[in-house]
């Protein structure tokens, strides 16, 4: 263990000096993928394949691959997503109006960011840009999102990623898990159960449902709070806020316990991108876009997200069906970026909410650096959200507008929407246009995970090099590289839209399991016969 | 003397004239149904309504009411029948509650969760019928018609003839009375009948959809069988 941690920190070093010798604060165009090497092998030739196959405790499917040499060194490691949706295309031909509820299928564990996104998006066919939007609508949907926010989160941290953090990255795997949690750590078990519950509940008065219901409309909302309503939420935020503020001390403590370890861990230095208020400030539901570089510099701020088409451009990869969004300005080596709750808490100026305030500046105070680049603190970020959000619905909550009945305006129809909103993992973009029947004749979608597939790549190489290069393969060691990813939450069945570029792999295997024939259809509609594992 | 019919073993009342469907309506007796519209002449084609006649399967929406009859209407048989021809009209076409904005407010789904139907049961046919959206008020999505020529007989009321349905059996669609065969080159307006008469989301107001929210819409409210025949009828977004 001390030898691997010497060795991690020697990487660490090493960066740092790179860091040091060749970039100065306002370049920031530099940014050094330092695995950039293990994307792909050279030759794949003699190596031997090891499949992290489903990575678990993630939403959605992926899969890690390996490809080892006889000394087990590591010579390539990826994180696919096996995975295809096709909403951008299915969407088309249906009617604008439809588009909230039909696209927030695309995920069960924030329906609530597509369904925002979305209706953002359909405001503006119907011509009410967001300023505009009654003060009732506005404050009910950010009410529903904080509820979304929270409840995210807390699965997040509760149920998937504490179990690691708690027992240890290579505990007993037959514990590591939420079971384990609820017998070891009943009381934080339950709070995470029941913060989840609460933040559920807020979506069910707001929308009808806890999962997909209907509110958001174009121009407004379909319905305001009743008092009873109301009154029933207010009833246990105080529990939740004091919850939400233990879950803070309790990522502190773990993370600050073993410090050097947590800030090196899956570690990368990035640029990130996010939504800020106009103020600078922390903003989940509408501002502009600011990106910052790993120095914390700015690279663009406030912008208008309607122009997200000259910030950010996609790249797509013959191996997973995920794509690489880059900022524009930067080129696609340069200008990958992380977004989601770290990115968040380090491109805003402040929090708005007190607690949530004095939360951030203490994480900040924690890094030596202007930017948290840790990994693993991104868990921190994430539960400094879940403390301004329950602060956020208490404030809410108090709003008499929440109660208002002037939910809808409509202005002049337009043929382009565009909406971005700061889901639980991060910006997520939605951009439809209409023909003059109403009809979607073209969506794109660019989902948080998305933004986040170079930094989990980079990550899992990382932790590949790190931990796992030139040793024997064991189960709590694969797991390091689980950890890594599901720092990030990615919620990979959103994630996929490489539509029309999916590469297929058909595997005929025996009765022992052996793969005895392999045929591969690449992205440019090439096909390979071949047994070479890949 | 007032002549009655027996239902299910109950006694109900009617008058000459009056069909089995009318004479249960009355009494408020539920014969399931979709095509059945009191304001319209019955056509009897959804068989939704079948119920026994003296051991004989009849439409109850166009079989006249006789002193004495025997009507079964709620027997295990019937209720697995009806439940049929429902999971027949769902697999048809395309009817994807989830999204659909007439979810809640839809006689084809209410009449589902009646029947307790639990799956498709058949095979989908993945209907692709093109959806018809040029008029600026009305739209069509063919996929989800089920031929109960409920439009086409309001839209005759209208005065209009909008709707038709042409071709027989698996070809079986609904046509449009105008010279592209368009909706925004027909004679249909927005105040007519015919736009809020259809049981599914074949026939729909634009831009209203989801506006009424979870909860408030009608069968959110009171199952199918405690809901009138008119407010059924007139089952809208709005």
């Amino acid at each position: 263990m001390i030898c691997r941690l010497a060795k991690a920190e020697r990487r660490i070093q090493s960066a740092k000096a790179a860091t040091l010798a060749g970039i100065d604060s306002t370049n920031h165009s530099e940014i050094t993928l330092m695995y950039e090497q293990l994307e792909t092998a050279e030759s794949s030739d003699n190596l031997r394949r090891v499949a992290v196959d489903p990575v678990t405790r993630v939403e959605g499917h992926g899969k890690v691959t390996l490809l080892l040499d006889a000394d087990n060194h590591v010579r390539q490691a990826r994180l696919h997503i096996v995975e295809f949706r096709g909403f951008e295309r299915f969407i088309q031909g249906r009617p604008y109006w439809e588009l909230p509820v039909l696209v927030q299928r695309l995920c069960g564990i924030c329906p609530v960011s597509h369904h925002l996104a979305a209706a953002k998006a359909i405001d503006q066919l119907v011509g009410v840009d967001p300023e505009n939007l009654p003060p009732a609508a506005d404050k009910l949907r950010r009410l529903l999102h904080f509820g979304q926010v929270l409840q995210s989160h807390s699965l997040h941290f509760f149920n998937l990623a504490s179990p690691d953090l708690l027992f240890g990255f290579d505990s007993d795997v037959a514990k590591r898990n939420i079971i384990g949690i609820l017998q070891e750590y009943p009381d934080i078990g339950l709070q995470g159960v029941k913060m989840r519950k609460y933040g559920q509940e807020v979506i069910r008065m707001v929308s009808g449902k806890r999962i997909h219901g209907t509110c958001a409309i174009a121009g407004g909302m379909n319905k305001s709070l009743s008092r009873e309503e109301r009154d029933y939420l207010l009833e246990d935020i105080g529990q939740i806020l004091k919850w939400a503020e233990q879950a803070v001390a309790l990522i502190k403590k773990v993370h600050c316990s073993n410090l050097p370890y947590y800030d090196q861990f899956a570690t990368i230095r990035s640029h990130y991108l996010g939504l800020v208020k106009s103020s600078g400030a922390l903003e989940l539901y509408h501002g502009g876009i600011r990106a910052r570089d790993r120095q914390g510099g700015i690279i663009l701020d406030h912008q208008d997200y309607c122009r997200y088409n000259e910030i950010i451009h996609e790249q797509v990869k013959s191996w997973t069906y995920m794509k690489f969004p880059y900022l524009l300005s930067l080129g696609s080596e340069q200008g990958w970026y992380r977004v989601g709750p770290l990115a968040r808490v380090n491109i805003c100026d402040r929090i708005d909410t007190p607690k949530a305030e004095a939360a951030r500046q203490d994480f900040k105070a924690h890094g030596d650096e202007p930017m948290i680049h840790s990994t693993l603190a991104t868990h921190w970020a994430r539960l400094i959200e879940v403390l301004h959000c329950a602060e956020s619905i208490q404030g809410l909550l108090h709003d008499p507008d929440v109660l208002s009945q002037d939910l809808l305006l409509q202005g002049e129809k337009r043929c382009e929407g565009i909406g971005v909103i700061e889901a639980p993992r991060g910006t997520l973009f939605h951009h439809y246009q209409i023909d003059e029947n109403d009809i979607v004749t073209k969506a794109n979608l660019i989902v948080s995970t998305t933004s986040n597939n170079q930094a989990m790549n980079e990550s899992v190489r990382q932790v590949a090099a790190t931990y796992l290069d030139g040793r024997e393969l064991t189960e709590p060691l694969l797991n390091h590289l689980e950890v890594a990813i599901r720092a990030y939450d990615p919620c990979l069945s959103c994630a996929t839209h490489a539509l029309g570029k999916m590469p297929l792999q058909l595997e005929l295997v025996d009765a022992s399991g052996r793969v005895i024939d392999r045929l591969v259809r690449e992205s440019d509609g090439m096909l390979q016969r071949s047994l070479a594992d890949a | 003397m007032s002549k009655t019919i027996s239902i299910d073993g109950r006694q109900v009342e009617f008058v000459d004239g009056q069909t089995i469907m009318e004479a249960a309506a009355a009494a408020g007796v539920y014969i399931p149904h979709l095509c059945h519209h009191p304001d319209f002449t019955p056509h009897g084609s959804c068989k939704l309504c079948t119920v026994k006649v003296n051991g004989r399967n009849c439409s109850a929406c166009t079989f006249p009411a006789q002193e004495g009859q025997e009507v079964l209407n709620e027997t295990d048989e019937l209720r697995e029948d009806r439940r049929m021809i429902t999971q027949m009209l769902f697999v048809e076409g395309n009817h994807f509650c989830p999204s659909c904005e007439k979810s809640g407010n839809c006689q084809l789904q209410a009449v589902a969760y009646y029947l307790q139907m639990l799956d498709d049961h058949f095979p989908l046919f993945f209907a692709s019928r093109e959806l018809d959206a040029s008029h600026p008020e009305v739209m069509i999505d063919h996929d989800r018609c089920i031929f109960c020529t409920l439009c086409v007989r309001a839209s005759h009321l209208d005065g209009k003839e909008v709707f038709a349905i042409s071709g027989r059996g698996i070809n079986k669609h609904l046509i449009v009375n105008s010279p592209s065969g368009k909706l925004q080159d027909s004679a249909l307006e927005a105040g007519d009948r015919a736009v809020d008469i259809c049981p599914t989301g074949a026939i729909l107001r634009k831009g209203i959809g989801y506006r009424v929210p979870i909860g408030k819409r009608i069968f959110d409210l009171k199952k199918i069988d405690a809901v009138s025949l008119a407010e059924q009828g007139g089952a809208h977004g709005e």
